[in-house]
């Protein structure tokens, strides 16, 4: 079995893993951050988006082999011990969800954005979030949150 | 997702090596069609020879009138791109609507041209601005690159390495998305150079095609008005869930007239 060798969360990990093995199912299955969510078969719905490299992706639709020696940031490593990340706050102050489960895709979503467009419209907001698939909020507070993260320098 | 072996090439030599010794191995781009297709056990590759180590297949080069861009270069680079957006922005605003930003982030243009998925933009862009696809051993004009759906002049093994386009004077894209998947009901391609007026349709048929009956009305005069009264046959073209083909044909010619509109 091949083994990969990486950075998570700013801790340096190894595992043996399958030649097919998602990175997804090495994050939840192997070293146990099941904060990264699998909500679809199709690469469609976002809740596996996690960082690699400084960028997100759908970390359902890359193999844990082609992260070696890569740095991935999920959404156990965002916020700061007890800190939670501006953008979190965010989340919890503006209700910007209801069952969750599209929240950490949602979360890691958002922080890319941010980086690459601090201050984005309502409009440009929307768009980023067109691979992030939401069955309960109607997605507006997700918005408004984004926005308040957006306001507050993220 | 049946099993297979992973081997990361080096260079193009070493991926032709790879692809050449096997039938049944496939080269892993953004995998943003390839991963899913696995995952649904649609495909059983004996293995994967994964094309991103290699640095020279990714970036955009300005050469003369052409704008080259590399098999491996992601979407969002193409629609972020200052070379692309001076060049032909009609480009980077095609780029910019595929999918959603983590497709763009991972998904290549010599992987979706490869692929040639019927409802795919890139095609449309490719076709519409007489691109030339260069592969490791040959060039191939876009007229013949697009064989039929999900089917390529590509032969077995061989690797696309770049993409070059011909700078227009004018340009312009415009989709009519599936609200859920993004791709394209249809997409439309319009690109002027001199008196020669192409137009590029996607989403409608079996796979990319020019609409002939657009381009002479075009040439003749280059505005909205000239294509707004053509009507497109609905015969062989796609009817699904998402849309009737008569509804297809008709948003060709809405297409084309926005894509001129866009042309400004
Ligand atoms: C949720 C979602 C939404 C999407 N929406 C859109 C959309 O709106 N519009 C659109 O156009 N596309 C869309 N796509 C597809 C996306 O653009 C893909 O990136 C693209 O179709 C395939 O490119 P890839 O680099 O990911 O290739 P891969 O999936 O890695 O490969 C695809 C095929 O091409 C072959 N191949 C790859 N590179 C080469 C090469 N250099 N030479 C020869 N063969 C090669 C592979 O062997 C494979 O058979 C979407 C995908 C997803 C998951
Ligand atoms: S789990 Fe749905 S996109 Fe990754
Ligand atoms: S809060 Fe339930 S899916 Fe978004």
């Amino acid at each position: 079995m091949p083994s990969v060798s990486l950075t998570v969360n700013g801790r340096k990990v190894s595992a043996e893993v399958e030649q097919r093995t998602l990175l997804v199912q090495l994050l939840r299955e192997k070293l146990g951050l099941t904060g990264t969510h699998v909500g679809c078969d199709t690469s469609q719905c976002g809740a596996c988006v996690v960082h690699v490299d400084g960028t997100s992706i759908k970390s359902c639709t890359i193999l844990a082999v082609q992260c070696e020696g890569t740095n991935v940031l999920t959404i156990e490593g965002l916020a700061q011990g007890d800190k939670l990340h501006p953008m979190q706050e965010a989340f919890r102050e503006h209700h910007g969800l209801q069952c969750g489960f599209c929240t950490p895709g949602m979360v890691m979503s958002a922080v890319d954005l941010l980086k690459n467009n601090p201050k984005p419209s309502e409009r440009e907001i929307r768009e980023w979030l067109e691979g992030n698939i939401c069955r309960c909020t109607g997605y507006h507070n997700i918005v408004k949150a984004i926005q308040a993260a957006s306001q507050a320098g993220r | 997702m049946y099993n297979f072996e992973y081997s990361r090439a080096k260079s193009v030599a070493d991926a032709a090596k790879a692809a050449s010794g096997d039938a049944e191995a496939k080269l892993l781009a953004g995998g943003m069609t390839l991963i899913p297709t696995l995952k649904q056990r649609l495909a059983k590759p004996t293995a994967l020879i994964d094309l991103n180590g290699i640095a020279d297949l990714a970036g955009i080069k300005r050469d003369g009138n052409n704008l080259v861009i590399g098999a491996m270069t992601r979407h969002a680079e193409v629609a972020r791109s200052k070379d692309v957006k001076a060049v032909i922005p009609a480009l980077a605003h095609l780029a910019e609507m595929i999918g959603d930003p983590a497709v763009r982030n991972r998904g290549t243009i010599g992987g979706s041209i490869a692929n040639h998925d019927p409802a795919a933009d890139y095609p449309a862009g490719v076709l519409g601005l007489n691109a030339t696809v260069i592969t490791n051993k040959r060039q191939i004009k876009a007229d013949d690159f697009f064989t039929g759906m999900f089917a390529t002049a590509l032969q077995d093994g061989e690797i696309i390495t770049a993409v070059s386009f011909p700078k227009p004077d004018k340009a312009g894209y415009m989709k009519f998305k599936n609200p859920a998947s993004r791709y394209a009901i249809v997409g439309v391609f319009v690109a002027k150079t001199g008196n020669d007026v192409r137009v590029a349709v996607t989403g409608a048929g079996a796979g990319v095609f020019r609409a002939k009956d657009l381009e002479s009305a075009l040439t003749k005069s280059f505005l909205p008005t000239a294509v707004e009264g053509i009507k497109i046959a609905a015969d062989g073209l796609n009817s699904d869930i998402h849309a009737s083909a008569e509804y297809r044909a008709h948003l060709i010619t809405v297409m084309a007239k926005r894509a001129v509109v866009a042309c400004g």
